[in-house]
């Protein structure tokens, strides 16, 4: 028995959208995404509103781009790091379409494409899925850390939420960019119970993953033009390679990390890089997903990872929670 | 590595440390600067005629002042992650401790924002200050009494 899907029928990536806040715009990939907004608001007037706005604002430039109406999508799939996933019902519930709310943590955009390409493999499938994931700084900051304002430093191993928002709309097909096989990550629990070290929270359930996805599917790191992680910073990247070390697996020059590839750290103050559901979701979109389209990429494992906690269980020393799971991309020729 | 004790020492020992030394130059020069000024201020006031008592009450106020208006103005929290504890462990600190959560939870009311939230961050340091300062009460009550 295996844990790997391989999609029956795959689901065809048939548009994309990103937008992000200033900090992202100011990095290194900041011209690549479709929107920014200089003053993180999205034109709302609490940052819990405006990461529902950035939500809303992905999932119309993506709309836009197909040249479809908000009518032509049968499930909307989204998330973010909102208590109860406010910002997304907050933000997404104008447009009427059918729901299902996603959580988690960072590993939302993953968990997302998988449950689109379940939809789209159903026995009577649904004909198009939107994927949207978004995570917003200053929400994140006031709901799991201290007020915005607060004067205080932080470790070299925190990371820095991103203000970012993904989607993805895919339907039933086998030419383009599509998504073709997918795995489930298991929660792991590594012991560290740090929120300033997320990436090494982290790490364990990425090795795990990777571990069982390579076993298993007889691959090897050099099948695939990129390996790409969702947020596990420097402290986790670097991390993930010892242990993949040990269990004889290298990425070598395969791996990508979005939180790393996202800001200039030796620029910005970001410490060990970029985190948030919306930041493997934006990097996707902005970067990664052209690149497939342009040929550029062939083949790439899209990895996000998430840090399962709470404000409370972080605060009553409970350890942090990891998964990672997994989606294959590749670019099918008809 | 695969037992948690083991990956735990391994986490630990190859996170990068905070740099303790820049962070403590930087608390003492930033901090010192502060007191100066406050000492600064202290002899304005007791030149324009304040008793010492009333000059000391009067730099509180000052302090307490500029760091809300630096902390309202978006300033404060980028000098801080320089400074440290340096503007942390002067009153300016709790004056930032005080008024940034008062900004942060406006959007949510005067009454369960501002007025329930406004001491998330500086709540232990009035609780367990409180406590100190009737237990040094009682202690000294006690000395009095037996000296």
């Amino acid at each position: 028995m295996g844990h790997i899907w391989e999609f029956e029928a795959p689901a065809r990536v048939l548009s994309h959208a990103s937008a992000v806040g200033r900090e992202e715009f100011l990095g290194p990939l900041g011209s690549l995404f479709d929107y920014h907004d200089e003053s993180d608001r999205f034109g709302a007037k609490t940052w819990e509103k405006a990461e529902g706005a950035l939500g809303a604002t992905v999932f119309n430039l993506a709309l836009g781009r197909a040249g479809l109406s908000h009518t032509a999508i049968d499930l909307l799939l989204a998330g973010d790091l909102q208590n109860q996933c406010v910002a997304s019902s907050g933000g997404l519930s104008v447009f009427g379409v059918p729901y299902l709310g996603l959580y988690g943590a960072c590993s939302t955009f993953v968990e997302g494409l998988l449950v689109s390409a379940l939809a789209l493999n159903a026995a009577q499938p649904l004909s198009r899925v939107a994927v949207v994931t978004t995570s917003h700084n200053c929400a994140a900051e006031r709901q799991f850390r201290l007020p915005l304002e607060y004067g205080g430093q932080r470790t070299p191993t925190a990371q820095w939420t991103a203000t970012a928002g993904g989607c993805l709309l895919l339907e039933r097909g086998r030419q383009g960019v599509c998504l073709t096989a997918g795995m489930a990550g298991r929660m792991v629990d590594g012991g560290v119970s740090d929120a300033a070290n997320m990436g090494a929270a982290m790490a364990p359930a990425a090795a795990d993953s990777l571990v069982r996805w390579f076993r298993e599917s007889g691959e090897s790191p050099t099948d695939y033009d990129a390996i790409i992680t969702g947020d596990l910073g420097q402290e986790g990247s670097e991390i993930l390679s010892d242990l993949l070390a040990m269990k004889g697996l290298s990425l070598s020059d395969r791996h990508r990390d979005c939180g790393v590839l996202l800001y200039d750290r030796a620029r910005q103050d970001v410490h060990a890089g970029g985190s948030g559901c919306g930041c493997c979701a934006s990097v996707t979109a902005a970067l990664f997903l052209p690149q497939l389209l342009r040929g550029e990429m062939r083949r790439v494992l899209l990895m996000a990872t998430g840090a399962l906690m709470s404000p409370t269980s972080v605060q009553q020393g409970g350890s942090i929670v990891g998964i990672a799971p997994i989606v294959r991309m590749e670019v099918l020729e008809k | 590595m695969t037992d948690k004790q083991a990956y735990l020492q391994y986490v630990n020992r190859r996170a990068a440390r905070s740099p303790v030394l820049r962070n403590c130059a930087a608390a003492f020069w930033v901090g010192g600067s502060i007191c100066l000024g406050g000492q600064l201020l202290r002899a304005l006031y007791r030149a324009l005629g304040a008793s010492p008592d009333a000059a000391g009450t009067l730099v509180s106020i000052t302090l307490v002042f500029f760091s809300a208006l630096a902390t309202g103005l978006g300033i404060f929290d980028t000098i801080a992650r320089y400074a440290g504890a340096g503007t942390l462990l002067p009153i300016t600190g709790f004056a930032n401790a005080v008024v940034s959560p008062a900004i942060d939870t406006k959007s949510e009311g005067f009454v369960l924002g501002v007025g329930a939230k406004i001491f998330t961050v500086a709540g232990p340091v009035l609780l367990y200050g409180t406590a100190a300062s009737v237990l040094y009460g009682l202690i000294y009550w006690v000395y009095v009494l037996f000296s």
